[in-house]
């Protein structure tokens, strides 16, 4: 029961996701996995993504792996990161499709007309660089991480959660928005923990002891 | 606020470290694994390596490379060099790479810019703009190391690998190249005001101060450097610490 499943839907690279929570997760199982049933006997499961969420949302479905999505994120330990925390929502701006609906509220583009940093100069999209992460909520994920301590992130599209009370993280890019939602046995965030150094480790560690 | 990035750049030739490296302590220079971990414990905000391998014979070596630096170093890797299709795109980002930086092969075929990105995403996709000045506020795209003019206005160039997908420009200045003498901070600010995605500034570091100039005067949104940081002249540190203090923001 201590395995823990890397959802692979065939939208990117995983390696790096694995072998950052290999780093962390002395004698545990890591796998990287496209097969239900062993997402479904996993006792924790990580749901990364990259690329469009569109073409996230058809191999998923393409390969038959929402059910086993959906129970997972009801039952273990569930950690989305980047496309994977998109996914949770609703529906994204991105392609206009909908999402899983796990949460309530809209992935949504960084406003053209809001892209300007405080000195005046432009602010670029991609989001693309180490960022500061203010924790909004107290959280076990978030133990021995210093507020404020800087992930990197690689993105132009964030969610907008319909309910306050599951943004857990936020930062500031022209625009404050949510860089991490948690609710019960669910914790997703956009910016990406197996490219962030000491931080990310960090917390990548803290998921695999987290008991929800 | 986000921070501006540095960005230490190795030469590899057949899954060597090329250049002499030199790092006080440092068991095997010539060890990609062993640099790129120096540099991720200096404050590195990303580490691209460049593959110079000369003989397509020893080509696949780097993959092995970025699959070794991957396992053992958590923080963004970028590759270029001789990546020339979708293929070679993905095999790298297979083998642990964040990023693929696409240079000849944009300007022969701007097409497997489109492709690439439309197919592992923007974000994955630099492309590397080598650029010389051909008349005040011009400035010509090159290829091969500077010897190939191709006829393209480096201005416009950005403009167009951004809207076939590119995520990122390098854009480096083959006039300054190896001469110490600074970015070409009046090319980085043309081509970044013309764009709206990041532009890395390379080509031309002499000192730390030239690297926070390429931010404040240049606006580039990365800077990178090889030699300053490879000779023990400077650590990445030191860098940040000076760009801190000219009011950069910065990882520290």
């Amino acid at each position: 029961m201590s395995k823990i499943a890397i959802i692979d839907y065939g939208m990117g690279n995983l390696r790096s996701v694995a072998k950052a929570i290999e780093h962390v997760a002395e004698g545990i199982e890591v796998v990287v996995t496209a097969d239900p049933a062993e997402v479904l006997s996993a006792g924790r499961v990580v749901f990364p993504g990259q690329g469009a969420m569109p073409d996230c949302m058809r191999e998923l479905d393409a390969r038959g792996l929402r059910p086993a999505v959906l129970e997972a994120a009801h039952s273990k330990p569930f950690l989305g990161i980047c496309i994977g925390q998109q996914m949770l929502f609703e529906h994204s701006e991105e392609g206009n499709v909908p999402g899983l609906g796990i949460f309530r509220g809209e992935v949504r583009r960084f406003p053209a007309g809001k892209m300007v940093a405080a000195d005046g100069s432009r602010l670029k999209v991609p989001h693309m660089g180490w960022n500061e992460v203010w924790q909004k909520q107290p959280h076990p994920l978030w133990a021995n991480i210093e507020n404020g301590a800087r992930f990197y992130y690689v993105h132009s599209y964030y969610v907008d959660p319909a309910d306050p009370a599951i943004v857990v993280a936020t930062t500031e890019y022209g625009i404050p928005f949510t860089g991490a939602v948690a609710q019960a046995n669910i914790f997703a965030i956009q910016f990406h923990p197996e490219k962030s150094a000491h931080a990310g480790l960090q917390l990548l560690s803290n998921f695999v002891t987290w008991k929800p | 606020m986000l921070a501006k990035r540095i960005i230490p750049c190795l030469d590899v030739s057949a899954g060597r470290v090329v250049k002499g490296i030199n790092f006080v302590e440092l068991r095997d220079a010539g060890d990609p694994v062993e640099v790129a971990r120096r540099y991720d414990e200096q404050g590195a905000d990303e580490i691209t390596f460049l593959d110079i391998t000369a003989s397509s014979d020893d080509r696949n070596i780097i993959l092995h490379v970025v699959e070794q630096v991957a396992e053992q170093v958590f923080i963004p890797l970028t590759v270029g060099g001789g990546v020339r299709t979708v293929d070679d795109v993905r095999r790298l980002l297979n083998a642990g790479a964040d990023k693929v930086s696409i240079n000849t092969a944009a300007v022969n075929n701007p097409q497997v810019v489109a492709d690439a990105s439309g197919k592992v995403g923007s974000q994955c996709i630099v492309v590397a703009i080598d650029a010389k000045q051909v008349s005040p506020g011009k400035w010509e795209v090159f290829t091969h190391g500077g010897r190939n003019r191709t006829g393209l206005d480096a201005i416009e160039w950005a403009r167009r690998i951004e809207s076939l997908g590119a995520g990122e420009i390098l854009l480096t200045s083959m006039d300054r190249d190896g001469t110490k003498n600074g970015f070409d901070l009046e090319l980085t600010r043309a081509v970044s005001d013309a764009v709206s995605i990041p532009v890395i500034a390379s080509g031309g570091v002499g000192s730390l101060e030239h690297l926070a100039d390429g931010v404040t005067k240049g606006r580039a949104d990365a800077v990178l450097a090889a030699s300053i940081f490879h000779f023990g002249e400077h650590t990445v540190r030191e860098a940040k610490e000076l760009m801190r203090a000219r009011g950069i923001e910065v990882r520290l």
